[in-house]
C-alpha cells in the first residue's frame, strides 16, 4: 500500500533532528502568524493564486532565501567536520552524513538558491524592462514557479521522511545506481531535480518568447538593456539543456526502478555516459547562472557610473559567444577519464577560449567607468567584489583547462575552491548586487545602505578566509568531500582558517537579514517616490515604485537605447494624459494544483507508491484540460480605474 | 569626502588582513609539504611547469584588469572635479579590438601549449627509460586499494613498492563504484572504472614513501582510502619483492572474493601467488554477462586489452 514507506522512515540521529525541528518551528510560526493576523485569505489571494510576475518574483526571492539559509547551514557542518574530524577524533557527522549533507548543499545552493535568484530577478525586472505588461505566458509563469516550489518541498522532505543522496551533488553512477545506493536518497534527488527542472525549462521558454515577442515596439534587439540580452543567452541555453537533464534523470530512474541498465557498469551499462550527459546540461547551467548576473552588472555599472554602457555591440557578441561555446566544453569536467589527448585538448582549448569573450566584458565594464562619475553605493562595492574574485577565480579555472595540469587539480580542494569563487564571486555577488540595486522597484522603499556594506565587506573577507586555505590545501594533495583525515597531513590548520571565513560569512548574511529588517522598519523614510531612485536608464525605472499590476499605464515610446534616460531628457509635451482599459490575466489556482499533483508523483515514485503515482500524474493531465478548456482566464481595468489607481500613486 | 576617508581605512584593514593572510601563508609553505608544488617523479615535475607558466600567462591579463580597475574607480569617483565626464562616450573600435586581440593572443599561446602538453603528458604514454618498466595493475575496491605485480607474481593493498627512476605501468581499473588514482608528488590522477582499463604512467627519481589517495567520492569509506606510494632503490625493492613472495597469505579466487568486500580504513597487507588473469577476471565480470570470477578467460582476455583502447 504504501510502498517502501514505513516507520523506518522517521529514524534520525540528533543532527537531522535539529534540522526537523528548525524547519517544523518556522511553519508553525508562519501558520500561528497568518491565523494571528488573519492573512490567510490574503496569502492566497494575493501570492498563493497570483499570476503577476512581480508577485511570483518575490516569491522566487524568498524560496531561493529560505534554501540559501538551509544551504549555508549545510556549508557551516562541512567545515565543522572538516576542522575537527582529524586523527583520533572523528568529527561530529558520520561519514553518510557527511556525505548526505555535501550532496544537499551542492544541490541546494544550484537549484534552488541561484536559479531561484535568477528567475525571482528575471520575473521582477524583465518584463519591465522591455515595456511590456507581463510576461509571454503568464499561467505557465506560475506553473514553473510552482513545480519549482513542490522540488524545494520534496528535498526538504528528504530530511523528515528517509535519507538523501550521499552521491554528491551530481550523483555519478555507479555510485547512485541501486548496487551501491539502495535507499531512498538519490530518488529523492532524482525526483525533486525533475520537477523542477522541468519548472526550469517551462520558465526558459517563457522568457525567450517574452523577449523576442513583448518588446514594447521601437526597441530593437539591438536597443535592448543589457540584462535582457543576458536573459536571452541564457534562456537559449535553458532551452538546450534543461532537457538534457530531463532525460538523463529520467534514464537514471529507470534503471533504480525498473532494473535497465543505462548505467549501470555491468550488463552493457555505461556511467561514462552519464557523466558525459550531466556535464552536457551542467557546464552551460553554470553560463545560465552567470550571464544574467553580468546582465545585472552592466546595468549597474552604467546607472552608477552615469554612463551609457561602453561596448554595447562587443557585450551582445561576447554574450553569444559564450553561449555558444558553452556547449562545447563538458568535456573539461573528467579529463580524468582517459580520453585520448586529442579529445583532451580540444575541450581545453575551447574552455580557454571563453575566457576571451568573458576578459572582454570585463573591459568594457571598466571603461564604461571610465570618464564616469562614479557613485560607490552597494550594488557598485558588489561589482568591484566581483571583479576582484572573478578574474582570479577565472584563472584558475584557465590553469584547470590545461588537461595535465588538471590531472593534478581536479577533484581536489582547489577545484572546490575555484568554482565556489566563480559561484560566489559571480552569480552570487550579481544577483545580491541586483537584489539591492532594484529593491526600491520592487518593493517601494530603499534598503540601508550601511548595514549592506557591512554585509559586503563580511562577505568578501569571510569568502577569502574561507576559499585561500581551500586553494593551498587543494595542491597539498586534499581531495574534496573527505569527512576525516589523518594529522600528518598538516591539514588541520587551513581548515580552521576556512571554518573561520564561514562564520565571517554568516555575519555577512546576518547584516543581509538585518538590513531587511532595519529597511522595513524605517521604510517611511527611505521610500522611494519618485519611480527613479538611483537616475536609472532602463524602462523599468519610469514608471512607479513598486510598480502596479499592469506595469505601465501608458506605454513608453522608445526611440534609443537606454530608453528611460532618453525620454527623461527629451521636452515631453505637457497635456491631459488620456487613460485606456487595460486586459489583464486572472489569477489561478491550477499552477498550485498542478504542482501539487508533481509533488504526489514525486513522492508516490521515490516511495515505490505505484497505485498513488498515475493517479497523481492524471491528475496533473485533468488540471491541464481544465485549465485550457477555461475561456475566462482575463478581466479588464477600466480607464477610470486604471486613472484612480495612477493618481493614487502620484498622490 | 568623508566617505573616501572611510573607505581608505576600510582598505587599510583589509590590507593588514591579507597580510596576516600571507604571513600565514609562508609559515605554511615553510612547515608543510605542497605535494604538487615538491614533484618527486618527472611527470609531477612537467606537471608543476605547465601550471606555473599558465598562471603567469593568466597573469599577464590578470594584473592589468587589477590596476585598471582601482586607477579607473578611484580616478571617476564621484566628487572628483578634475576628471574628465563624457556620458555618451559609449564605443572605441581601437580599444575593443585590443582587448578581444590581446586576451585572444595570449589563449593561443596557451592553446599550443595545451596542445603539446596534452599529448606529451598523455597519462596512457609510455615513458622513456633505458631501464624495463614494472607493470602494476590496480584494483579499487569498497574501500582499498589493490596492487597486482604480474611479472612478480605478487600483490599487495594500500601499498606500491617500486624501484627509483624506472617506469612504473599502471593499469587501473574498479571492482566498486567510480574512484580516482593519485599520488599527487609523483603524477596527476586517473579514474578507476568498473569494465574500462585505464592507464598511468609514472616514475620517481626521489626514493621515499609518498600519500595516494582515491579523489572521486565512492562511498562510506572513501576517505580512508589512502594509499603509500614507496620509492626505493633496485636492491631494495627486489628484497621487497623476495620477502612478499613467501608470504603465507595467497590472493585466489576466493580470498578476492573475501578481501573486496567492503571494509574501511584498511592497513596495508601483502600477498603471494594472486590467481592467474585476476585483473582481467575483474574487468571481464562487468564487460560479459554471466561471467563469474574463476572461470577460465581463454580468449576473453584478448577482448579486455583491445577494449583498454
Amino acid at each position: 500500500m504504501l510502498g517502501r514507506l514505513d516507520l523506518h522512515a522517521l529514524q534520525h540521529g540528533p543532527v537531522e533532528l535539529v534540522g526537523i525541528a528548525s524547519m517544523g518551528f518556522g511553519l508553525l510560526a508562519a501558520v500561528v502568524a497568518l491565523t494571528y493576523f488573519k492573512r490567510w485569505k490574503w496569502l492566497w489571494r494575493e501570492w498563493l493564486t497570483t499570476v503577476d510576475p512581480k508577485k511570483i518574483g518575490v516569491m522566487y526571492l524568498v524560496v531561493a532565501g529560505l534554501m540559501g539559509l538551509r544551504g549555508v547551514i549545510d556549508a557551516v557542518m562541512i567545515r565543522a567536520q572538516q576542522a575537527t574530524s582529524v586523527g583520533v577524533h572523528h568529527g561530529f557527522l558520520s561519514s553518510d552524513q557527511f556525505q548526505q549533507i555535501f550532496s544537499a548543499h551542492g544541490t541546494i545552493m544550484i537549484f534552488f538558491l541561484a536559479m531561484g535568484l535568477m528567475f525571482g530577478l528575471i520575473n521582477l525586472i524583465l518584463p519591465l524592462q522591455l515595456g511590456s505588461r507581463d510576461v509571454a505566458f503568464p499561467f505557465l509563469n506560475a506553473t514553473s514557479f510552482w513545480l519549482f516550489a513542490s522540488g524545494m518541498a520534496l528535498i526538504n522532505l528528504s530530511l523528515v521522511l528517509g535519507e538523501f543522496s550521499a552521491a554528491g551533488w551530481l550523483a555519478y553512477p555507479p555510485l547512485s545506481e541501486l548496487r551501491y545506493s539502495p535507499g531512498v536518497g538519490v530518488d529523492y534527488w532524482i525526483w525533486s531535480l525533475q520537477i523542477a527542472g522541468i519548472g526550469s525549462l517551462l520558465s526558459g521558454i517563457n522568457f525567450f518568447v517574452t523577449i523576442l515577442k513583448m518588446r514594447r515596439p521601437g526597441m530593437s534587439l539591438m536597443r535592448m538593456p543589457m540584462f535582457a540580452w543576458s536573459v536571452l543567452g541564457a534562456m537559449s541555453l535553458v532551452i538546450f539543456a534543461f532537457p538534457i537533464l530531463t532525460a538523463t534523470l529520467t534514464m537514471l530512474a529507470l534503471d533504480r526502478m525498473l532494473g535497465m541498465h543505462f548505467f549501470t557498469a555491468e550488463a552493457g551499462g555505461n556511467p561514462m555516459m552519464y557523466v558525459n550527459l550531466i556535464w552536457a546540461w551542467g557546464h552551460p547551467e553554470v553560463y545560465i547562472l552567470i550571464l544574467p548576473a553580468f546582465g545585472v552588472f552592466s546595468e549597474i555599472v552604467t546607472t552608477y557610473s552615469r554612463k551609457r554602457l561602453f561596448g554595447y555591440t562587443s557585450m551582445v557578441i561576447a554574450i553569444w559567444a559564450i553561449v555558444i561555446l558553452s556547449f562545447l566544453v563538458w568535456l573539461h569536467h573528467f579529463f580524468t577519464m582517459g580520453a585520448g589527448s586529442n579529445v583532451n585538448a580540444f575541450f581545453g582549448v575551447m574552455t580557454m577560449v571563453i575566457a576571451v569573450p568573458t576578459g572582454v566584458k570585463v573591459f568594457n565594464w571598466l571603461f564604461t567607468m571610465y570618464r564616469g562619475r562614479i557613485k560607490f553605493s552597494v550594488p557598485m562595492m558588489w561589482f568591484l567584489g566581483f571583479i576582484a574574485t572573478f578574474t582570479v577565480g577565472g584563472m584558475a579555472g584557465v590553469l584547470m583547462a590545461v588537461p595535465p595540469a588538471d590531472f593534478q587539480l581536479h577533484n581536489s580542494l582547489f577545484l572546490v575552491a575555484h568554482f565556489h569563487t566563480m559561484i560566489i564571486g559571480g552569480v552570487v555577488f550579481g544577483y545580491l548586487a541586483g537584489i539591492h540595486y532594484w529593491f526600491p522597484k520592487i518593493f517601494g522603499f530603499k534598503l540601508n545602505e550601511r548595514l549592506g556594506r557591512y554585509a559586503f565587506w563580511c562577505w568578501l573577507v569571510g569568502f577569502l578566509l574561507a576559499f585561500i586555505p581551500l586553494y593551498i590545501l587543494g595542491i597539498m594533495g586534499a581531495t574534496r568531500r573527505l569527512d576525516h583525515y589523518d594529522p600528518s597531513q598538516g591539514w588541520q590548520g587551513l581548515f580552521i582558517v576556512a571554518g573561520v571565513g564561514v562564520a565571517v560569512i554568516m555575519a555577512g548574511i546576518g547584516f543581509l537579514l538585518l538590513q531587511i529588517l532595519v529597511s522595513v522598519r524605517d521604510r517611511h523614510h527611505n521610500i522611494d517616490v519618485s519611480g527613479d531612485p538611483w537616475k536609472g536608464r532602463t524602462l523599468e525605472w519610469s514608471t512607479s515604485s513598486p510598480a502596479p499590476v499592469y506595469n505601465f499605464a501608458l506605454m513608453p515610446e522608445v526611440t534609443s537605447r537606454d530608453a528611460w534616460w532618453t525620454m527623461k531628457h527629451a521636452k515631453q509635451p505637457a497635456g491631459p494624459i488620456e487613460y485606456q482599459p487595460i486586459v489583464m490575466p486572472k489569477n489561478s489556482y491550477m499552477p498550485l494544483l498542478i504542482a501539487g499533483f508533481s509533488f504526489i508523483a514525486g513522492f508516490a515514485l521515490i516511495w515505490h507508491i505505484y497505485w498513488l503515482a498515475p493517479l497523481a500524474v492524471l491528475g496533473v493531465i485533468f488540471a491541464v484540460i481544465i485549465r485550457a478548456t477555461d475561456e475566462k482566464t482575463e478581466y479588464k481595468i477600466s480607464a477610470a480605474q486604471v486613472r484612480k489607481i495612477e493618481e493614487g500613486l502620484v498622490a | 569626502m568623508k566617505l573616501n576617508m572611510r573607505g581608505k581605512h576600510k582598505l587599510g584593514a583589509l590590507a593588514v588582513l591579507l597580510l596576516i593572510i600571507i604571513g600565514a601563508l609562508a609559515y605554511y609553505l615553510t612547515h608543510h609539504t605542497i605535494d604538487v608544488l615538491s614533484p618527486t617523479g618527472i611527470v609531477a615535475q612537467k606537471e608543476k611547469h605547465l601550471m606555473i607558466i599558465t598562471t603567469l600567462l593568466g597573469l599577464v591579463v590578470v594584473i592589468p584588469v587589477f590596476i585598471l580597475t582601482g586607477y579607473i574607480a578611484w580616478t571617476y569617483r564621484e566628487g572628483s572635479k578634475a576628471a574628465k565626464y563624457t556620458p555618451s562616450w559609449d564605443h572605441n573600435f581601437k580599444l575593443e579590438f585590443v582587448w578581444w586581440a590581446l586576451p585572444l593572443a595570449i589563449i593561443t599561446i596557451l592553446a599550443i601549449i595545451t596542445w603539446r602538453s596534452s599529448h606529451e603528458l598523455d597519462p596512457f604514454r609510455q615513458l622513456s627509460s633505458n631501464k624495463q618498466p614494472i607493470n602494476v595493475q590496480v584494483i579499487a575496491l569498497q574501500w582499498k586499494w589493490l596492487f597486482i605485480y604480474p611479472q612478480q607474481n605478487i600483490a599487495s593493498v594500500n601499498l606500491v613498492q617500486f624501484p627509483i627512476n624506472t617506469p612504473v605501468n599502471f593499469q587501473i581499473t574498479s571492482d566498486a563504484p567510480m574512484n580516482s588514482f593519485w599520488i599527487p608528488r609523483l603524477g596527476g590522477q586517473i579514474y578507476a572504472m568498473s569494465g574500462m582499463s585505464t592507464q598511468l604512467h609514472l616514475m620517481a627519481d626521489q626514493t621515499g614513501s609518498f600519500d595516494g589517495s582515491s579523489a572521486n567520492i565512492s562511498g562510506r569509506g572513501f576517505a580512508g582510502m589512502r594509499f603509500s606510494a614507496k620509492s626505493t632503490s633496485q636492491a631494495e625493492f627486489d628484497k621487497w619483492v623476495s620477502r612478499v613472495k613467501q608470504s603465507a597469505n595467497k590472493l585466489g579466487f576466493d580470498q578476492y572474493a573475501t578481501l573486496s568486500q567492503p571494509s574501511e580504513n584498511n592497513q596495508s597487507a601483502y600477498y603471494s601467488q594472486p590467481a592467474t588473469n585476476l585483473y582481467d577476471s575483474v574487468m571481464l565480470k562487468y564487460m560479459v554477462p554471466g561471467f563469474r570470477m574463476g572461470q577460465p578467460t581463454g580468449n576473453l582476455s584478448g577482448m579486455v586489452h583491445n577494449h583498454a583502447y
